[in-house]
């Protein structure tokens, strides 16, 4: 575990250092979360490098990385805590003889038989942690007040073994794409960071940063391709990934430009809807056609 | 700037973000001051930055946010210079710069964008409007209309895709210099602060538009179905159910050996509400017409139950294009294709369309439905025919207007939503926000 940064700028060439190049204010907000202490809520549309924030702050402080995934229907006994039922059986039947009733509760409801699920192990780990809470969105509204009392306090309380505090302060990230409205609850307790698709410049510097081997000209066009795919309404507009992806993918071709007919082969790697493939052929490819 | 003068500034921001319906409490208030005590202050894209992420905790009051802060710290640092007694020297040198000049940098300016460049020709650009000898109207809008004609911007948003896009962003940041630095003239000039102005609705909404607002619309919207749902079992009362339920109260007797002690009852099943909206689809309501889709399109995510009709000079049922179809753009491209409802003139025939709409679904009607109209009630000098609508209104249990038009221009040229009005229930509605305003009115006690 590292030292926590001492400025905005030391925690964005840190981010660097590790792999993200975040925008101004990415790097501001990461900064202030880490030194307040305070969760932050990360918004965006998918592939805008939301998750990969959180686990380049892990990277960066040298923490391990707690992730709970959202998906409709999850509930306390997977993001808390779970009572170890067979387990506790096995005593009971072990300690029948004798041992009187209150013994054997108090027995079976200690932290022995208690299975950690994310959130119970990122409280109480010895040493800080990075919890990811990856698309709260996805959660109904009961889940994220369960949360509340993490986010506010770090601590759980189990009704039987009473609260348990965290014994370090974790740096907590969560991330919706807006597919709801989140609680009033849940936002006043965290920081907001809104991501979006990143402006022609940074987002050829990222592509340089993972395929440093592809020629400039090319990353050049492939960045001006991706921003022109992104302004066509599509139903899933390419993500930072995918750029990343395509370029990759141009490199194993051993691509020199990017013309119609190369476009058209590859196009499949940051387009993935029949319809919008269609689209895209049409508008983006006949661009290209049409270039020099 | 001491601390101390900080902190009641931002408290100040606090309460003019409250103003404008930011909810900001205590607790935001505390995280803008602790992440205060992080930063260095001489940034101010930090402190703008460590200020948006504690009070702004959606893309929707970020837009408002950021439109706060430049008027709160505008407003400031004005009424500084008042109490300063800082004045500018009028007549700078190098203010007569040419138009042609002018539209040249500035072109050249908003390809680079630069902002320190952008607002030196604001100045510039208003400096060249006084030579050419016309007095600012002192109407902060007009002005601003003026220059732009005058430097012919109009003409730099055309060009293709992103550029078209980063220009038209470019020209809207101009706007507000020159708004800025013409309220700045205008404050020297009277020496005094200007009543402080709300927001209006521009300002308010997303540079992204129209998607957003989807998503609000289909927000209240599904709020309308509890509240329509609900309604329902109001007016039943509370009264458990009629009906015995024999099977489950002889299962309940053989507890008591075969006597029925306990009655059982069959639940009532709460009433679907059955809704019909009609929809006006024609120019005169053309830039409310989206807006009134968007609510057809989230009314059909949320009713299982509903007919919808489109309607100019005569009705056509779209259902099922809507049922069909799920996307918004193509299910506004298809009505305004091929739903067939435009005769000859293009013009709305509302007495027209009430009796197409009787023939249509009179017999259907019955007191659970709900009866939705979404018109500006302007029929183009025919007949209204209040005496048709008065039929349907009296078949549905209950008939809500919604009219985009502000209430002032109602009953004027030819409006003639009186002529409805006393038979059904009339909303002034045209943005998401009045829209939450009808629900909520919707719960109220008639």
């Amino acid at each position: 575990v590292k030292a926590l940064p001492e400025s905005v700028e030391e925690l964005a060439a840190g981010l660097r250092s590790v792999g993200y190049l975040p925008g101004r204010e990415a790097g501001l907000v990461a900064y202030l979360a880490v030194r307040l202490g305070k969760p932050v809520l990360v918004e965006g549309p998918a592939g805008v490098g939301k998750t990969e924030l959180a686990k380049a702050l892990a990277r960066l402080l040298g923490r391990e990385l707690v992730r709970l995934q959202c998906y409709e229907g999850l509930d306390e006994a997977k993001a808390l805590y779970e009572w170890n039922y067979r387990k506790q059986l096995l005593r009971i039947q072990v300690e029948a003889q004798g041992a009187g009733w209150s013994e054997v509760q108090d027995d079976i409801f200690g932290e022995e038989f208690l299975l950690a699920r994310p959130l119970l192990s990122a409280i109480r780990s010895s040493s800080p942690v990075v919890l990811l809470i990856d698309e709260i969105d996805k959660t109904d509204q009961e889940f994220e007040a369960m949360l509340l009392e993490v986010l506010s306090d770090f601590q759980i309380t189990i009704p039987e073994l009473g609260a348990i505090s965290a014994s370090s302060l974790p740096v907590v990230v969560l991330t919706s794409n807006n597919s709801r409205e989140l609680t009033e609850a849940l936002k006043r307790r965290c920081l907001y960071l809104w991501l979006d698709y990143p402006d022609p410049e940074r987002e050829l510097a990222i592509v340089r940063l993972h395929a440093p081997e592809l020629a400039p000209t090319v990353a050049r066009k492939l960045v001006e391709i991706v921003g022109m795919v992104r302004e066509l309404d599509l139903k899933k507009p390419p993500s930072i990934a995918e750029s990343i992806d395509w370029a990759r993918a141009l490199l194993l071709l051993g691509a020199e430009d990017i013309d119609a007919a190369r476009f058209e082969e590859t196009m499949s790697v940051i387009v993935k809807h029949r319809t919008d493939l269609a689209t895209v052929a049409a508008r983006v490819g006949l661009a290209l056609a049409a270039a020099p | 700037v001491t601390r101390s003068g900080i902190d009641s500034a931002v408290l100040e921001l606090g309460e003019e973000l409250r103003a404008e319906g930011v909810s900001v409490g205590t607790a935001e208030l505390l995280d803008a001051f602790a992440a205060l005590g992080e930063i260095a202050w001489s940034d101010r894209q930090a402190f703008h930055g460590a200020l948006v992420a504690t009070l702004a905790k959606s893309q929707e009051e970020r837009a408002i946010f950021d439109a706060v802060f430049e008027r709160f710290f505008f407003r400031a640092v004005e009424a500084a210079a008042l109490r300063a007694g800082v004045r500018e020297q009028a007549g700078q040198a190098g203010g007569a710069l040419d138009l042609e000049e002018l539209r040249t940098q500035l072109e050249r300016a908003l390809r680079e964008g630069d902002e320190a460049r952008l607002r030196d020709l604001a100045r510039l650009a208003i400096a060249a409007l006084g030579e050419a000898g016309e007095a600012p109207a002192g109407v902060l809008g007009l002005d601003v209309q003026r220059i732009r004609r005058a430097l012919g911007l109009h003409g730099l948003t055309r060009g293709e895709g992103s550029a078209q896009a980063l220009a038209r962003g470019g020209l809207a940041r101009f706007d507000a210099l020159l708004r800025a630095e013409l309220e700045r003239a205008q404050i020297q000039r009277n020496a005094a602060l200007g009543p402080k102005r709300a927001l209006s609705e521009l300002d308010r909404a997303l540079p992204s538009g129209p998607s957003a607002d989807l998503a609000a619309v289909h927000r209240v919207v599904a709020q309308l179905r509890r509240r329509l749902a609900s309604r329902g079992s109001e007016l039943h009362g509370t009264r458990a159910a009629d009906h015995v339920d024999f099977r489950r109260t002889l299962r309940a007797s053989l507890q008591t050996g075969g006597v029925p002690v306990v009655i059982r009852r069959r639940p009532q099943r709460p009433r679907r509400p059955e809704l019909y909206v009609l929809c006006d689809v024609s120019t005169s309501v053309s830039s409310a017409a989206v807006f009134f889709l968007s609510v057809l399109h989230a009314l059909h995510d949320s009713f299982r139950r509903m007919r919808s009709f489109v309607f100019i000079e005569r009705v056509s049922e779209v259902t099922e294009l809507f049922a069909r179809e799920r996307d918004f753009k193509e299910v506004s491209e298809a009505i305004a294709q091929d739903a067939g409802v435009a005769d000859v003139s293009g013009f709305t025939d509302y007495g027209r369309v009430w009796a197409e709409l009787r023939a249509l679904i009179e017999d259907d009607l019955d007191p659970r439905a709900t009866l939705i109209v979404l018109g500006d009630a302007r029929t183009n000098g025919r007949d209204p025919r209040a005496e048709e609508f008065a039929g349907l209104a009296a078949r549905a249990g209950r008939t809500l207007w919604l009219n985009p038009e502000p209430r002032l221009y109602w009953n004027y040229g030819d409006s003639v939503i009186a002529a409805y009005e006393p038979y059904c229930e009339v909303f002034e509605c045209s943005t998401a926000r009045q829209l939450e305003e009808f629900v909520r009115h919707l719960t109220r006690a008639r």
